[in-house]
């Protein structure tokens, strides 16, 4: 057949086909899945971001007050002036910046010792018992970030600084010292028994990789053992001490719980601490600017670290295939260490545990004695004289609420951060190369950098007012959701990636050819293909949103309570027991939920953690 | 019968690398063309863009009669409305359906009733012999068995052109044999237009009806095998199909129906070519004598490698090393020496500057 020569066609039929082309362009499937990722992304990060710092500069309604010439809405550096220099800047950022540093230093530094050690022993050494260590070792990080801290008051609270005596005071019948019960000591440590956990897998996971040989050329060559360590070992896993410091760090900067409960009771403010009293006296813009100060240092240390980190980043292909485990030999002290070291994990789950669920049958705070016992904060009716008339936890219709809040919160922002991973996997990788598809992943790490709590507070900003269709969110159960499933992001984008990478391009590309358009693709191949990558990333949201305090804690109104919020509610209205009812069912639901993962196989807290 | 497929002017680029460079071709109905070229090449881009799975950045392509690409008018039809099918070179089985799963998927989509998607499913695992492993998952089946349900499943729904991406690749020497008898079978009986992406040579040799050769996204040659073979249009064709290798000579035409090599002659039928040529010969256009022969030119055995049916012989002339095949055990001993005759008419010449035939062989 012949067919007509390409003659140059007149200039309509050329915008047609130029038309043509953008519309075909723009409705493929990578482009308009990452199109309507990237205006969802910018709506829920990067636009709360800009009105976050739109506000600290502008005249606030309240600022009348303090600033008879001002107008609401107009341009001002007032707020940060306020903040950064003037008589309060000292008490408002600098003195919470400074304790925030200290305990984000102190529990990092702490907890990178405490998992290293464990890690060396269990990856490295002949002891025994190393699949229990493991194991436990993954425990005090799936509970509550506060929990040890909550623990920690019960034990030397002590009567100098206010309150009920702990445990310890009680049984030696001397005042415990004020820096035993709070401040920083007693944040840094329950931090660092908390997120000791990502020391311990990383540099497990570093230890497992590195060829022994390395180590034993080094022995042939007559160097000692410590040297070994010290110049050989030591280099290799560092890439991995330095990702486990970030994540701490950053994570403790923008910590809530913890600094509350043993910090705000003596005045020792943190940033975290401190963005939450202004919030709640309705100073947002210098919440804000708190919050902004923690983005920064927060980046900072992130981007201090990868420079770091960059260039040896290539020690990670070391070894690998049939590498052989040099075990160091512990001779008699296997036994012994063994024991000492499964003590210690024991302790740091069982104490807390068992020192909260004492706290709960004590009728009045600080008499630990046997003719205090009651069962009033589990199962007792409504009394005007103890826990302001709460009834107990059993039969209180607010915490079967903030329960099931907490369960449908996690449960639906485990299917929304799951089924985005699924779809920015999709976007990202079917696009690799196109400066959407970079765009598209790096606005999807920018919540990666934000702390928790610094995340929640851009989330007032930007739902407090109707934007365009959406209806203002604030105080709705929906906002809580969303914030979630946006800070997950990170997480869900870069499973995805993986998930995606997975599955060959040729598996869709033959659904096309066959005739199946992009919904029957996603729900015959893509979904089925990458579904156990799915439940996995289900499960572990579902167990870090139910145990999630920092992010909602500014956001939670009295009808959207969840679990972890009403524990930080009773601990401030000085329900110490109350509180302690509440965080033990929370980790009651929690470790439900991590034995679900257990059972589902490829599921493990690693994978949860992006590694 | 089958359908024409017609591609005008296409290009295709990546960044900054031309993947396929101004290229038209028409393919008859029912033809079987093999695109032929060494990796990285273009072929399996220019696949991929017939296919659908990739947009030309110019160009036209029809399939039939039907505009499926045109930059100038900004039409794209996606990959599942041209009718096509395409067996992928790592098969692109779906691991999660059974057999019968991955040939009704197609099916399906086309909403076409349960028993004649049965019946469909039937004939085609019928035609590549692989009935009765309808329940089997991917993994469950070998390389081979894995490749002919990926060939069963472009079957079942029937698409008018036939589009395969190095299909036997990923097979083992001795089934790639079998599958080449079965695949042209397939094609022969099915009489759909056929595009084969293949970097093997024999393979496009002996399945083919048209071998298009193509060079960094360039159409080389588009001819049938046995012109591919004698004919070779340039001295890239000329190199990369044939083994063992064609001769190729660089010498200088001397005006006395002959091309001066420098240690000797060979006489050439041509008229009007000059100056400096390469002179192609085939192996097995050279005749061996083991004793002074008229016009036949003095040479060393410098190496014998027998296999079987045929012997190769690299025999040398001063520097030169020339390449013979002669049929069954060769009874030559290194060092022997021999005597190699050239006959005109099996000669092609080529330009030394540009590489193009210049003089055709005449037999």
């Amino acid at each position: 057949m012949s067919v007509p020569e390409v003659l140059q066609p007149p200039l309509s039929l050329r915008v047609l086909a130029a038309y043509r082309r953008f519309i075909r362009w723009l409705t493929s499937a990578r482009v308009l899945l990452a199109l309507i990722l990237l205006v969802m992304m910018v709506y829920l990060i990067l636009i709360p971001l800009y009105r976050m710092v739109e506000t600290t500069l502008t005249y606030q309604e309240r600022d009348v007050l303090a600033v008879p010439d001002a107008v609401p809405g107009e341009l001002t550096t007032y707020h940060w002036v306020r903040m950064l220099a003037s008589r309060i800047s000292k008490v408002f950022l600098y003195a919470p910046l400074q304790h925030s540093l200290v305990v984000a230093t102190g529990a990092t530094l702490l907890a990178m010792l405490i998992g290293s050690i464990l890690a060396w022993l269990v990856i490295r050494t002949d002891m025994p018992g190393r699949n229990l260590i493991n194991n436990l070792a993954t425990i005090p990080y799936i509970m509550p970030s506060w929990t040890i801290a909550m623990a920690w008051k019960v034990l030397f609270n002590t009567r100098v600084a206010g309150g009920t005596p702990g445990l310890l005071e009680y049984l030696i019948g001397r005042p415990v010292p004020t820096w035993l019960a709070y401040g920083p000591i007693p944040i840094i440590v329950s931090s660092a028994l908390h997120y000791y956990t990502f020391f311990f897998l990383f540099v497990s996971a570093a230890l497992m990789s590195i060829d022994s040989n390395l180590e034993e050329a080094a022995e042939l060559m007559g160097s000692s053992r410590g040297r070994i360590l010290r110049r050989i070992t030591f280099p290799l896993v560092l890439p991995a001490l330095l990702s486990g410091f970030i994540m701490t760090f950053s994570k403790v900067m923008g910590t809530f719980g913890g600094p509350n409960v043993l910090g705000t009771p003596v005045r020792y403010y943190v940033i975290a601490t401190m963005i939450r009293s202004n919030v709640a006296i309705g100073e947002f813009a210098d919440a804000f600017v708190l919050a902004i100060v923690l983005i920064l240092f927060t980046i900072v240390t992130i981007y201090i670290n990868q420079r770091l980190i960059g260039t040896r980043k290539s020690y990670e292909t070391i070894g690998g295939r049939g590498f052989v485990a040099h075990v160091a030999r512990l001779r008699r002290w296997r036994g012994v260490l063994a024991a000492a070291v499964i003590i210690f994990q024991v302790l740091v789950i069982a104490l807390p545990l068992g020192l909260l669920a004492y706290d709960t049958f004590m009728l009045r705070s600080g008499d630990f004695s046997l003719s205090n016992f009651t069962l009033h904060y589990w199962i007792g009716k409504s009394d005007i004289n103890i826990a302001n008339g709460a009834p107990g936890v059993l039969r209180n219709p607010k915490i079967y609420s903030s329960a099931w809040n907490s369960i449908r919160l996690s449960l639906a922002t485990a299917f929304f951060t799951a089924l985005l991973g699924v779809i920015l996997g999709y976007a990202i990788v079917k696009g690799r190369g196109t400066r959407l598809s970079k765009l598209v992943e790096q606005i999807s790490f920018v919540p990666y950098v934000i702390p928790g709590i610094a995340f929640g507070a851009v989330y007032i900003s930007m739902f407090s007012k109707r934007v365009g269709p959406i209806p203002p969110l604030y105080g709705t159960f929906a906002l809580l959701v969303v914030v979630s499933v946006a800070k997950h992001i990170p997480y869900s984008a870069r499973s995805g990636v993986s998930a995606m990478l997975q599955v060959g391009r040729e598996l869709e590309e033959a659904g096309q050819i066959a005739g199946a358009n992009l919904w029957e693709r996603f729900k015959r191949i893509i979904f089925p293909l990458t579904s156990a990558g799915f439940v996995s990333g289900f499960l572990l949201t579902f167990i870090t949103t139910m145990r999630e305090l920092s992010l909602i804690i500014l956001l939670v109104t009295p009808a959207t309570q969840v679990l972890a919020s009403q524990t930080m509610r009773y601990t401030e209205n000085g329900d110490d027991q109350m509180a302690n009812a509440v965080i033990l069912i929370l980790i009651t639901l929690v470790l439900i939920g991590n034995f679900l993962i257990g059972r589902f196989r490829g599921g493990s807290l690693k994978k949860g953690l992006g590694m | 019968m089958g359908t024409t497929i017609t591609i005008k002017n296409l290009t295709k680029r990546f960044g900054d690398v031309v993947a396929v460079n101004n290229v038209s071709l028409t393919v008859e109905a029912g033809t079987f063309l093999t695109l032929l070229g060494p990796s990285g090449c273009g072929k399996t881009t220019l696949l991929r863009c017939v296919a659908g799975l990739e947009d030309p950045d110019e160009g036209e392509i029809y399939i039939g009669d039907k505009l499926v690409y045109s930059r100038a008018r900004g039409i794209s039809v996606p990959a599942g409305q041209r009718d096509v099918g395409l067996v992928f070179q790592n098969y692109a089985l779906w691991p999660h359906m059974t057999v019968y799963k991955n040939m009704s998927f197609a099916l399906e989509i086309r909403k076409l009733p349960k028993s004649e998607i049965d019946k469909r499913v039937k004939e085609s695992l019928a035609e590549v012999k692989m009935l009765g492993y309808e329940n089997r998952y991917p993994r469950e089946m070998s390389g081979g068995q894995q490749q002919r349900i990926a060939l069963a499943r472009m079957l079942a729904y029937r698409p008018k052109v036939f589009l395969m991406d190095e299909p036997l690749s990923n097979l083992d020497a001795r089934l790639r044999m079998d599958m080449r008898a079965e695949l042209k079978r397939l094609h022969h009986v099915a009489g759909a237009t056929t595009i084969y992406v293949t970097h093997d040579q024999v393979e496009a040799l002996t399945m083919s009806s048209l071998i298009a050769v193509m060079k960094d996204g360039v159409l080389q040659q588009v001819d049938t095998p046995d012109r591919v073979y004698r004919c070779p249009s340039n001295l890239f064709v000329a190199d990369f199909i044939g083994n063992p290798k064609v001769n190729l000579l660089e010498g200088v035409v001397d005006g006395q129906g002959h091309v001066d090599l420098g240690e000797f002659k060979v006489p050439v039928s041509v008229c009007g070519v000059q100056g400096k040529v390469v002179l192609a010969v085939r192996p097995e256009d050279i005749a061996v004598y083991t004793e002074p022969t008229m016009g036949a030119v003095e040479s060393s055995v410098y190496s014998v490698l027998p296999s079987g049916a045929d012997s190769t012989i690299v025999a040398r002339v001063g520097e030169r090393e020339i390449t013979i095949r002669v049929p069954g055990i060769s009874s030559l001993k290194m060092d022997d020496r021999v005597w190699l005759g050239f006959d005109p008419r099996t000669i092609n010449l080529y330009d030394g500057n540009s590489g193009n035939l210049i003089a055709v062989r005449e037999a």
